[in-house]
């Protein structure tokens, strides 16, 4: 049987999240879903989801409180290979390290740093609020069915510089690119929110839950 | 690039949306959850829900009523309405709110922004400013549903309440609200002018033209409406197909 786990870290509302990775899973056969801030369910997970609201220091301390969860988290993903999604804070963590409020490390999963969003046009504004249009720039298993143009929701002041162009999937247009989708082997990563992503986001849901990377 | 949103608002008092709405082939228009999936459903960008009766005792049919919307929506749900501190922020967010709106406590204590948006992030504070044209080129708060001017100048606590740390200003002209006027553009200009964050023009959309004027020459990132949705003037799709044929970038699909 099937089990994703949703990291409950007390970093954000994961209600929404929860029932829509619940109706996807149940529209693919995808098994069960939970919600869980404990080692063991990530340790029998065979698929994990993180997710992440605020900032990315307070993000990495909430997740470093919780005993044993990281490195159970790491040990699921980087030596058993199970399919991991970071979603908004969840994907920036997954950078070399974060500049927000200092420097904070982040999981050096994907080569990268997160910097501050600074539109080149000053009637831009920040944060990056609302849907934006992907540019997709390499195929990926969990972007199936879905293409440059459509649609997602974006809100960050905060964004992904991926320092190997190979890992970037997605970015977005905001008076330059802004970095959406990154990934490598087993992980991968929005800065968008999926589950508030309309069509759009439940296919990347429905895509990620029957993912066999 | 970034796409103007359209905001369809629902006045709720006490679970209900206030003044029913009038679309077709819905069973109980009264109900907000059912209105917010049908929006969700033509397109609606976000959804907003303001709680124009908040008080302590009626907290839990809020919360119970934003965690069943949250369930069947799948765009961005902010509530407003009664938000007093950082704790009442916590609980919506829980609940399943994806924003949270202050209004009259952003007012009289400003830190409470700070507090909120120092713990859950900017990106989900919402300040709501209910602002009276007091003299031509000069906007006061008002609070208390407009009744009770405050001394401040609208344009000075936009700029305050953005170095607080709030992620959006939602703008509501009280001298237009209600009137299907239009948006009060100057007052909207002036507020986008003087910050970095977005800008949601509200108070006074009656027509489509209001909505395209709203971003063009107010200079908001979204629009916000209420009256011209619930009562079946346009739908969602006719007002996005209108701003799109004005030359906004507008999400069509």
């Amino acid at each position: 049987m099937s089990l994703t786990v949703l990291v409950d870290y007390d970093s954000g509302n994961l209600h929404s999240a929860e029932k829509a990775f619940q109706r996807m899973a149940g529209e693919t056969g995808a098994g069960e879903v939970i919600v869980s801030a404990r080692p063991e369910d990530v340790a029998r997970a065979t698929r994990i989801v993180l997710p992440g609201d605020g900032a990315f220091p307070a993000c990495r301390r909430a997740l470093d409180a919780v005993p044993g969860l990281f490195a159970a988290i790491e040990e699921a993903v980087l030596h058993n290979g199970r399919p991991f999604l970071g979603i908004c804070i969840g994907m920036q963590m997954l950078a070399t390290r974060g500049l927000e409020y200092g420097e904070t490390a982040g999981f050096d999963w994907i080569g990268g740093e997160v910097t501050r969003i600074a539109p080149q046009d000053p009637a831009l504004k920040v944060p990056h609020m609302g849907w934006n249009d992907l540019q997709i720039h390499k195929a990926h298993p969990v972007m199936t069915g879905v293409k440059s143009g459509d649609h997602a929701y974006f809100v960050h002041s905060w964004q992904f510089r991926t320092a190997n162009a190979p890992d970037l999937i997605a970015s977005v247009d905001y008076a330059g690119p802004v970095t959406a989708i990154v990934g490598r082997d087993n992980i991968i990563g929005t800065q968008f929110h999926p589950e508030k992503s309309a069509a759009t986001g439940l296919r990347i849901i429905a895509n990620f839950l029957t993912w066999r990377p | 690039m970034l796409k103007t949103r359209l905001i369809p608002c629902l006045d709720v008092a006490d679970g209900r949306v206030v003044k029913g709405v009038n679309f077709v082939n819905l069973v109980d228009a009264g109900d907000p959850v059912a209105v917010a999936k049908a929006y969700d459903r033509a397109g609606a960008d976000e959804i907003t829900f303001l709680d124009i009766h908040a008080t302590h005792e009626n907290r839990g049919t809020m919360f119970d009523l934003v965690t069943r919307t949250a369930e069947q929506i799948y765009v961005p749900l902010t509530v407003g309405g009664g938000v007093r501190s950082h704790e009442d922020v916590r609980a919506l967010l829980l609940a399943g709110a994806d924003k949270v709106s202050f209004n009259s406590a952003a007012v009289a204590d400003p830190d409470v922004v700070a507090a909120s948006a120092d713990r859950f992030g900017s990106q989900c504070i919402v300040v709501a400013i209910d602002a009276k044209t007091v003299s031509p080129g000069k906007w006061e708060i008002f609070t208390h549903g407009g009744r009770k001017p405050t001394g401040i100048d609208a344009v000075e606590f936009a700029r305050l309440v953005e170095a607080k740390g709030a992620g959006e200003i939602l703008l509501t002209s009280m001298d237009r609200d209600g009137t299907k006027d239009g948006y009060n553009l100057p007052l909207t200009r002036a507020i986008s002018d003087a910050v970095g964050i977005p800008v949601i023009a509200s108070g006074g959309a009656g027509n489509l033209d209001h909505l395209v004027d709203g971003i063009k020459k107010g200079g908001a990132s979204a629009v916000l409406a209420a009256s011209i949705f619930h009562f079946g003037t346009y739908t969602i799709g006719e007002a996005k197909a209108h701003m799109a044929a004005a030359g906004i970038a507008m999400r069509l699909e």
